[in-house]
């Protein structure tokens, strides 16, 4: 009995938990027209567009053996260093190009500080969510940065009810999802990420340059946490210094529904993406049945556990 | 009869892991357990300290019905077990660790003085009495921190005390104090059931012994009265006329030199040099720097000072990835921390240090990959459902021909084996002598570590000996003998 619910879930894995939570808004009848309509589901996929791309980021991280908790700081970080730049003249390319620098920059650096200093990654980004956060107001003066019309704002929008094209912004989720999915299962780099979050010692033991895999994979996940901070500007059409607060909460949740360890070594993609499609069908579905904010919030939180809860069980953990 | 089992079954899904099991065991008895990995000493154990519960036969100790319902009650009846991990709380006091459990209290509040009291006696029973109590467990040795365990298991006075290969970490001396407590508990009536994989310990230690094969007793009596050679061909049911085979190989040029070499704090200087199919040896104490100077060697560490030449190129610093360029491989003493990635496939495992051989411009075909895994699975015997599985679901042994099947895929020509076949079975043991004996004869140079003295013995070319972190002789196997091997480690040679 254990044992075929075991296979049940380890072939369908988080992909029941999406089916689960859907079923749960698609039955009450008032809500179900609306939940099920095509224009719904391109609203969640587009309020997806963050979490996700962030989760890219972080699953590489959390495959890795370590975490970044200055996800949230860098995007707003990001975010105002291209709505200043946009401010100057910046056309669209060229910002998103700026913003994706800042944000692997920041990446390299926590790299660096763990990798150099040999300090818990915990603790390094931790270190980082402050300072990202203090650079982004003083940048931004403690206000919003606003500028005039920048062709940027339009990737994330689905204002247009008629419109069935979904915006720029998911297709480039979806398109990334899919490149760094194969990065991580085809790739030597993809092994050696899974080798060190594995067993950092083995890794080390058989020539895996450990120390600068572990730079690497940090500048990586903050070009996606950059892209993630553009993205969050399109969204808000201005920079917003103190947006994004707790963001990475998010994004790690979306990564553990998805059946990533945090000790490293397992985690993949597909999972990290329905993860993040999860919590965002579980707050579109709340706001439409009325229910508050804080219920939403309690749900999400007892989703995370029972997700883990599930995953163990799976496993064949015994504790 | 302290403790007699009869006709003990136990079965786990379609796996008959016990097959009727007889066992005897007299007031003050040290009793040897003996069996290879998977024989059924496991279970075993795990229904005499109340773990599992056996499916059919008898249990009597003291002449009644023995059938504890989980470890503690086990405990309560007066059976302990001491694992073969060192199972502490490394940041509490050795006196809360031995009362841990069973704390000394009234109204939840600790009893200082009894607490110290019940602490000393144990520790005193064993003849430590000055053991400092109030220091952390954290801060002793293995064998130290093994006395701690072992006070743990008198606190409840127990008639029968179960060991799991208490000696697989201590070294020579700590293993002979380990013996004399063994001997202080043998006199206040304690019997004694120890399990080892080391032969030589059982007979010196234990008064008769059992040994299990395949979930059955295959034979038990009186230690005295048995040979190793008649113990491990009871063990493995066929006679292990030469375990250690000798193949014919041709010593080449100089492949490894290494120069006054220093990394401190436990490596304070070895010169030596090996050669072509030579099997160079490494024997010492623990701590005596036999793995710092691999490791240095390796380049896992970096040198103080001197140098290592590979086929005469000299370098001071290296690193493992240039290593394994120039053709070295070490496999780590500590398969699950250093050796293993334990939740990811025998393939990865086996290909780790050459992933980029496997495709084309970074990118892994898993077909090649596999392939080259599957030719390593079917000629090591490794046993597995196939080369996808995770290496940690594999047996010890199994684990261990993984972890050199990456030095035979890479392929190195100058092997550093630490401890290889440490705490495996003696089936898995012939077939790693087996396999390090062809490595030699085809040309292909070995550096073995070990606390087995018979082992390098039997398979060695050279050996040399550390202590103190200095690599203080080096001479041919002809030259040495087991007990002048023993002299130079603890130097009184």
């Amino acid at each position: 009995m254990t044992h075929t619910l075991r296979k049940i879930l380890a072939k369908g894995g988080p992909f029941i938990g999406l089916i689960l939570v859907i079923a749960l808004f698609a039955l009450p009848v008032e809500t179900r027209p609306y939940f099920l309509s095509y224009h719904n589901f391109k609203i969640i996929f587009t309020q997806t567009v963050i979490v996700s791309i962030g989760a890219l980021g972080m699953t590489l991280i959390i495959v890795s053996g370590a975490i970044d908790l200055s996800v949230g700081s860098t995007v707003a970080l990001t975010g105002v260093a291209a709505a200043l730049l946009i401010q100057h003249g910046w056309g669209p390319f060229s910002a998103t190009a700026a913003a994706i620098a800042v944000g692997g920059l920041v990446g390299l650096l926590n790299g660096a500080a763990v990798a150099g200093l040999r300090m818990p990654s915990f603790i390094i980004t931790l270190g980082m969510l402050g300072i990202c956060r203090g650079m982004a107001k003083w940048l931004a003066d403690n206000q919003t940065v606003s500028y005039d019309a920048s062709p940027i704002n339009t990737w994330m929008t689905t204002l247009d009810p008629k419109g069935h094209a979904l915006p720029a912004g998911v297709w480039v989720a979806v398109a990334l999802a899919v490149l760094t999915a194969l990065v991580l299962r085809k790739t030597v780099f993809g092994r050696h990420v899974f080798a060190m979050g594995s067993n950092e010692a083995a890794a080390r033991l058989c020539g895996v340059p450990t120390r600068r895999l572990q730079v690497l994979t940090f500048a990586i996940a903050g070009c996606f946490f950059g892209l993630a901070g553009l993205f969050q500007l399109s969204r808000l059409r201005l920079g917003d210094p103190t947006v994004a607060v707790g963001l990475e909460l998010d994004i790690i949740a979306a990564v553990i529904i998805g059946g990533a360890s945090l000790n490293g070594g397992s985690g993949t993609i597909l999972g990290s993406i329905i993860g993040a499609l999860i919590m965002s069908v579980l707050r579109n579905g709340s706001q439409q049945m009325g229910w508050p904010n804080y219920f939403q919030e309690i749900i999400i939180g007892v989703v995370i556990i029972v997700a883990v809860f599930l995953d163990r069980f799976r496993r064949g953990a015994k504790s | 009869m302290r403790l007699s089992l009869e006709g003990v079954r136990k079965a786990f899904g379609a796996t008959q892991a016990l097959k009727s099991v007889s066992l005897e065991v007299s007031e003050g008895e040290v009793h040897a357990l003996i069996g290879e990995n998977g024989a059924g000493k496991s279970t075993l154990l795990k229904i005499l300290s109340g773990a599992h519960t056996a499916d059919e036969g008898s249990m009597e100790l003291d002449g009644r019905p023995y059938r504890p319902d989980g470890p503690s009650e086990a405990r309560s009846l007066g059976v302990a077990m001491i694992y073969q991990e060192i199972n502490l709380a490394p940041h509490l006091s050795v006196r809360e660790n031995i009362l841990l459990g069973s704390e000394s209290s009234s109204l939840g509040w600790i009893d200082t003085a009894a607490s110290r009291r019940r602490a000393a006696g144990a520790l005193a029973s064993l003849g430590y009495e000055h053991f400092p109590q109030e220091r952390l467990a954290g801060e002793f040795t293995i064998a130290e921190q093994q006395v701690i365990e072992i006070a743990r298991a008198l606190l409840i006075q127990p008639r029968v005390l179960i060991m799991d290969e208490p000696t697989s970490s201590l070294t020579k001396a700590d293993t002979e104090r380990l013996f004399e407590v063994i001997g202080r508990l043998k006199k206040q009536g304690v019997s004694v059931i120890y399990v080892s994989h080391f032969l030589e310990e059982c007979r010196r230690v234990c008064d008769r012994y059992t040994v299990l094969k395949d979930g059955e007793a295959v034979g038990s009596g009186v230690m005295r009265e048995a040979t190793v050679e008649k113990l491990v061909a009871m063990m493995t049911g066929r006679p292990v006329a030469d375990l250690y085979p000798r193949t014919k190989r041709q010593m080449g040029a100089i492949v490894l030199e290494a120069a006054a070499l220093e990394r401190q704090p436990r490596l304070q200087t070895a010169t030596f040099q090996v050669r072509q199919g030579e099997i160079f040896g490494l024997a010492g104490l623990i701590g005596a720097g036999r793995t710092d100077l691999l490791r240095t060697i390796f380049g896992l560490d970096d040198a103080d000072s001197g140098s290592v030449a590979i086929h005469g190129e000299e370098s001071r610093s290296a690193s493992p990835a240039s290593r394994w360029r120039q053709g070295l491989g070490f496999l780590s003493e500590n398969r699950k921390e250093e050796g293993l990635m334990l939740n990811q496939p025998i393939r990865d495992n086996i290909t780790l240090t050459k992933l980029g051989a496997f495709g084309k411009l970074g990118w892994i075909s898993r077909d090649s990959q596999m392939a080259a895994a599957r030719r390593w699975t079917v000629e090591l015997a490794i046993k597995c459902r196939d080369a996808d599985q995770p290496a940690g679901e594999l047996s010890g042994g199994n684990q261990q021909k993984v972890a050199l099947a990456r030095l035979l895929e890479h392929p190195a020509n100058i092997l550093l084996l630490d401890e290889p076949t440490r705490g495996i079975d003696v089936g898995s043991k012939a077939q790693i002598y087996e396999i390090i004996g062809k490595l030699a004869a085809a040309g292909k140079t070995v550096i073995i570590v070990s606390s087995y003295l018979p082992e390098l013995l039997g398979l060695c070319d050279t050996i040399g000996v550390m202590r103190r972190g200095e690599l203080v002789v080096v001479k041919p196997r002809s030259e040495w003998s087991e007990h002048e091997l023993l002299g130079y480690a603890v130097g009184t040679s």
